[in-house]
């Protein structure tokens, strides 16, 4: 099975990645690839098998509910590219 | 020199902690430029908290781990020490709060010599993927170390730490621990809290130590393990003493050895190694029992669903606005989220968000990410119904020994079968230990894997250290 090069462009754009158009084919063929791979899957009869969210089965842990976090603005908007007046700066998003 | 016996000289002050600390920090700078282990060196912090520790050792409030210099694998938030992930997205990333297992080191008065080198966002399996570079293997620079947890097993190996912590999605941890010759421990899923560790599959992804023998992994994880109520998916159980617990004979445990670990065209090298430790685990009063698990053969199809959807979700957040890159004047959002994300990131996630946005799209979601997580129960059930029968699981870490460096970073199927042995652990959940047992002819060391049950870590590192009390592997070291 080879997935269509116009999925892979579809997929960039939901997985908000820019794909150039010089690597589009090596990659649909990589991903191709992979999907063989993963299809091996399908030789299974998992009909009534109860799918496994989690690792290891064990109740939800539960703690005091009381509030810890602090107020910690400064060293939040840190790591922040662009900071405005205590806020995070994106490019106008409205005209 | 082991961690135990470092412990043994500080605590008798017959070195102090600010010597060893020196000492080490004066190899890695020696070392560093030709093996690439780490990232970032943190020579003041270090001296810092070796005075903290010389403090504790002379005021009788030292931990076994105290002053003992270790390195920590680059996903672990550390305040205001710069945590990269090995991205371009988190180059300048300095967290503004501490993962658990750091603080957890730290309070014990361990000292972080630094940050190490690992895979981007610890998807690999050569740690060839770095932002920062490849790491070399310190048996044979011109091979790799193993990935993604590369830069933690090659510090050991070339003797820059006494301990590392590495982390272990699909073997990261087992797979390069033993193609450097050292021991490491994946524990079970929720043994040691994720909190402060940057995610990458939430459903598999579990830190662990990484040491030159059981005894210094039963330390370390000792330190680092337990409930936190930071995770909602770490255990509440206690953490039984693993030191405490190691034992020298294997008297009455049954070892299982599942034929689907042994295919004919494994490595001959490997499989003598691994049948001259069968006869060592007898001498040692162990019987070894043949088992099955017949899904084996689909643990890798299934990570490769359930990995990628869980970290193209995970890796969502990278978006250039609140932390990580940003590209240089974006005309809007969309634009700024696509090429932030475009150079930010390097080719093997990208790879991986892709794969995991298209099997979670929309009409794939049932015959990928639903199918996948059924298998992986008929891959855990595997082990649960072995379990029943034998206390312990042996098999092959690796299907070869370090392979040179750039041989299969262009093909990532080739790559991907680097964790056939290693990657239906974390599917199942269960806790897994790499250790030495035996070298190739080119001397470059093999590994074997035990697997135990759900928290029977004790089980795990006692069999372990009872192998290296008979077998010298372990004490084998690369040439300086």
């Amino acid at each position: 099975m080879s997935i269509p090069i116009e999925t892979v462009r579809h997929v960039a754009a939901l997985a908000r990645l820019h794909v150039d158009e010089a690597t589009l084919p090596a990659l649909t063929e990589q991903l191709s690839n992979i999907l063989n791979l993963v299809n091996q899957l399908n030789e299974l009869d998992t009909q009534d098998v109860v799918p496994m969210s989690h690792a290891v089965d064990m109740p939800t842990p539960e703690r005091p509910d009381i509030v810890v976090n602090t107020q910690r603005k400064e060293a939040l908007l840190a790591n922040a590219p662009d900071v405005a007046q205590g806020h995070f700066q994106v490019p106008k998003i409205i005209e | 020199m082991t961690l135990v016996q470092a412990a043994s000289l500080l605590r008798t002050r017959q070195i102090s902690a600010q010597e060893l600390t020196t000492a080490f920090l004066e190899r890695i700078q020696r070392l560093n430029p030709i093996i690439n282990a780490f990232i970032t060196v943190d020579h003041e912090g270090a001296m810092q908290a070796a005075k903290q520790a010389d403090a504790r050792l002379n005021n009788g409030t030292a931990t076994p781990m105290t002053g003992i210099p270790i390195g920590v694998k680059d996903l672990f938030c550390t305040e205001n020490l710069t945590t990269t992930c090995g991205s371009k997205m988190l180059a300048q990333f300095r967290p503004p709060y501490e993962s658990t297992v750091t603080r957890k080191l730290k309070e014990a008065g361990a000292v972080i010599l630094g940050k190490t080198n690992m895979d981007e966002f610890a998807m690999g399996s050569s740690n060839e993927t770095s932002f920062f570079g490849p790491v070399k293997n310190p048996w044979d620079i011109s091979r790799i170390p193993g990935g993604s947890s590369g830069g933690s097993a090659a510090a050991l190996a070339a003797q820059l730490a006494l301990a590392t912590i590495g982390s272990d999605t699909g073997g990261s941890i087992r797979q390069p621990a033993a193609l450097t010759g050292i021991t490491g421990l994946k524990p079970t899923y929720g043994r040691v809290s994720r909190s402060g560790m940057i995610a990458f599959a939430s459903s598999l992804d579990q830190a662990g130590p990484m040491a030159w023998s059981a005894a210094d992994a039963a330390m370390v994880l000792h330190t680092i393990a337990g409930y936190d109520p930071l995770d909602s998916t770490s255990i509440q159980a206690d953490v039984p003493d693993y030191v405490n617990a190691l034992a020298t004979r294997m008297d009455g445990i049954r070892i299982g050895i599942p034929t689907e670990y042994r295919p004919d065209n494994l490595n001959a090298e490997i499989q003598k190694a691994l049948t001259e430790a069968e006869q060592t685990f007898r001498d040692l009063g162990a019987s070894l029992v043949p088992i099955s698990l017949p899904h084996t053969r689909y643990a890798i199809p299934t990570y490769y669903i359930i990995a990628p959807a869980e970290a193209s979700s995970n890796l969502a957040r990278y978006d250039g606005i609140r932390f990580g890159y940003r590209c240089d004047d974006p005309k809007d959002l969309k634009d700024m989220y696509t090429r932030s994300r475009n150079e930010g990131f390097g080719a093997e996630v990208k790879r991986r968000i892709m794969l995991g946005t298209y099997v979670l799209s929309s009409g794939y979601y049932d015959a990928y990410y639903r199918k996948a997580q059924k298998v992986r129960r008929l891959i855990a059930d595997d082990f649960h119904q072995a379990f029943q029968h034998v206390d312990l699981i042996l098999t092959p870490t690796t299907p070869t020994t370090a392979f040179p460096l750039g041989d299969k970073i262009d093909d990532p199927i080739a790559m991907y079968l680097s964790d056939l042995f290693t990657i239906s652990v974390n599917l199942a959940g269960l806790p897994a230990m790499s250790i030495p047992c035996g070298a190739d002819q080119l001397g470059l060391p093999i590994g074997m894997q035990m697997i135990a049950p759900i928290l029977k870590e004790d089980k795990l590192l006692s069999a372990a250290h009872a192998f290296q009390t008979a077998t010298p592997w372990h004490q084998r070291k690369p040439e300086p």
